[in-house]
């Protein structure tokens, strides 16, 4: 091997050290039962959005095409999943309103992350009035709440699936910047990015090589930490009556069985499924997300032992 | 505590504030069309009533203009009328504040002794199965939707098993007074006090069995266990007042979100509160309403979060002296 000749060069020592460091990582989130039974739950949800077209009938999804179904089936009379009150399958509701409640958290926790990150990054790193008032911007952010102000902004928007995403993105950033800054200011104070201060490192240099680098783990464990609350928003929101009416979602589900009466009725195949999915994907990235925290958080490690 | 330390604390709430107001003012100017013609569409209005109706609903001359009379106004403790009931959103407020008050003060006070006394069960005893037991329980609540939850309780002890009354907050038939309307408003109030109750006690039992957890690895445990002290002696008197700590600021906290966060329950059950008057205002659209309402909620959360702060440096010397 050439590797033992040549000397090393640093860059190839740094993603040796890095790819170590992420197998070590590996390993104990493998050792983590309640972290593995979410990824389980979580490929099995993925998979069945994925295949959506394949396993169910997009065109069950309008009233207009199941004019011949029987209304109010319980699933003993139409299978899978019985029909609504328009006749429609409960099946391919859920099925197609995985997609839109899977990707509407994913795309707003992106959107949240990368608010949240650059806000804490810079604010952490730069400091002085930059700091202070990118700290007041967050705090004011804070205090406002969340709910009335996603209700006002959806209102004010109006309803479709990218306003949603954008609304819960929007206000969903402060805690991420705020846990991104208090890890930033502790890095900047440590006696290697004063050394490579001292030996003249640029403030990209130290940005690109030893702050970003160290915060990465601490952001991802935050992603899958709010990956479950931008679902419940979407939920609540659509649940209002302030999501895409022409997508189904499975807070629209919801929000539609309570209109349709599905409660008085009983008909527990509309209002279970979509209920039971939300809890099981929050679930699954709550246990995820915990089970990373618990390895990639410096604060929680020394708690293991 | 230094005056100087709760001077600042009051200054920047009421900063926060000040902006909120601004905030509001411009968030609802975008919305508008004009509320005056989508009112009274497909009436014969003459200029002079159009005129007179824009200066009532205060949407008459420049957006400065109307900026400085709203902030002025404002101050008055003057939001407007609300376009549906024509009546002074204020006073509809002040109306419907204390349902949800007593309904979230109920619910608050519930899930925050349940959910530490569960945080507490499960973090002395790590690894037991009471550990395990309480740490699902509250992870499966804390991950439902709390609008879901209350449909299942509405559908189990409302409709099915008929215990519990489904929706309002007294029986409208009754015409009961006095102590027979406080049980009917109470059995009212059972069900959706019970959905908020499970669906906030999990993050308090899971704040308190972290804060607990940390607690344990001082070393102050160590010494009173050392001293010879009880079991129960060391958790009661020296663990568990200085977890509480996190957990009595989550709760200051907590108590002005839950306010608005009570809207899809109060949808729910129709429980006459703010939550529902936000999801009629939004209906409506009532937007002076609906101003109002978000101007009270932040409000709230602002009013509690200067709270919290008081009360944990009251609580935690630390604090104080930084």
């Amino acid at each position: 091997m050439s590797s033992t000749v040549q000397p090393l060069s640093a860059r190839r020592i740094a993603w040796a050290r890095r790819r170590r460091a992420l197998a070590e990582a590996g390993q104990s989130y493998r050792g983590s039962v309640p972290g593995m039974i979410g990824i389980c739950v979580l490929v099995l949800v993925v998979l069945m959005a994925l295949l959506a077209p394949w396993i169910s009938d997009q065109a069950e999804l309008r009233a207009v095409n199941t004019v011949a179904n029987p209304v109010w089936a319980s699933p003993s009379h139409f299978l899978p999943l019985g029909t609504d009150n328009l006749g429609r399958s409960i099946w391919a509701q859920f099925v197609w309103g995985a997609r839109i409640s899977l990707l509407v958290g994913l795309a707003a926790t992106v959107l949240a992350i990368v608010i949240g990150s650059a806000v804490g990054v810079t604010s952490g790193f730069v400091g002085g009035w930059t700091d202070a008032v990118l700290m007041r911007l967050t705090e004011w952010f804070l205090v406002i709440p969340f709910l009335p102000l996603a209700i006002v902004l959806a209102a004010v928007l109006g309803p479709s699936v990218t306003n949603v995403i954008i609304v819960i993105g929007i206000t969903s950033w402060p805690s991420t910047a705020r846990l991104i800054r208090a890890q930033v200011l502790t890095l900047k104070e440590r006696l290697y990015v004063d050394r490579s201060r001292a030996l003249g490192a640029s403030r990209r240099h130290l940005m690109g090589k030893h702050i970003l680098p160290n915060v990465a783990p601490l952001i991802l464990a935050n992603t899958t930490l709010t990956v479950p609350i931008a679902i419940l928003s979407e939920t609540t929101l659509s649940f209002l009556g302030l999501g895409d009416p022409t997508r189904a979602s499975w807070g629209k589900m919801l929000n539609e069985a309570f209109d349709a009466g599905a409660l008085s009725r009983n008909a527990w195949w509309y209002y279970l499924p979509a209920g039971l999915g939300i809890m099981a994907v929050v679930l699954a990235f709550t246990l995820c997300g915990q089970a990373l925290e618990e390895i990639l958080d410096p604060r929680l490690r020394e708690r293991r032992t | 505590m230094s005056a100087r330390f709760v001077g600042r604390k009051l200054a920047g709430a009421f900063v926060t504030l000040l902006f909120v107001v601004c905030f509001n003012f411009f968030l609802f100017r975008v919305v508008e069309g004009d509320p005056v013609a989508n009112l009274f569409r497909g009436r014969n209005l003459t200029v002079e009533q159009r005129d007179e109706l824009r200066r009532q609903f205060g949407l008459d001359g420049s957006q400065a203009i109307q900026f400085v009379r709203y902030v002025e106004q404002t101050a008055k403790l003057n939001l407007g009328r609300s376009y549906t009931s024509n009546e002074p959103v204020v006073s509809e407020i002040r109306r419907r504040a204390w349902p949800t008050i007593a309904l979230v003060g109920i619910s608050t006070l519930l899930s925050t002794v349940f959910g530490v006394l569960i945080g507490i069960a499960a973090a002395w005893k790590r690894g037991s199965f009471t550990d395990y037991a309480g740490t699902t329980v509250t992870m499966a609540t804390y991950s439902m939707p709390d609008f879901w939850l209350g449909m299942l309780l509405l559908i189990t002890f409302g409709v099915t098993l008929g215990w519990f009354p489904i929706g309002g907050i007294t029986d409208p038939n009754s015409g009961a007074t006095g102590i027979v309307k406080l049980l009917d408003q109470g059995r009212h109030m059972f069900l959706p006090a019970l959905t908020l109750t499970v669906a906030y006690l999990g993050e308090y039992a899971l704040v308190m069995r972290s804060s607990l957890l940390d607690t344990m690895r001082e070393d102050y445990l160590t010494l009173a266990r050392a001293k010879g002290l009880r079991d129960t002696l060391v958790r009661n008197r020296h663990a568990v007042p200085n977890a509480l700590l996190p957990v009595v600021t989550l709760i200051a906290i907590n108590f002005g979100f839950v306010l608005s966060g009570a809207i899809a329950v109060e949808t729910i059950f129709s429980w006459p509160g703010l939550g529902l008057a936000t999801y009629e205002a939004l209906n409506g659209p009532d937007l002076p309403m609906l101003q109002g309402l978000f101007l009270v909620f932040s409000a709230a959360v602002i009013f509690f979060n200067l709270v919290a702060d008081l009360l944990y440096a009251y609580l935690d010397p630390r604090v104080r002296t930084s």
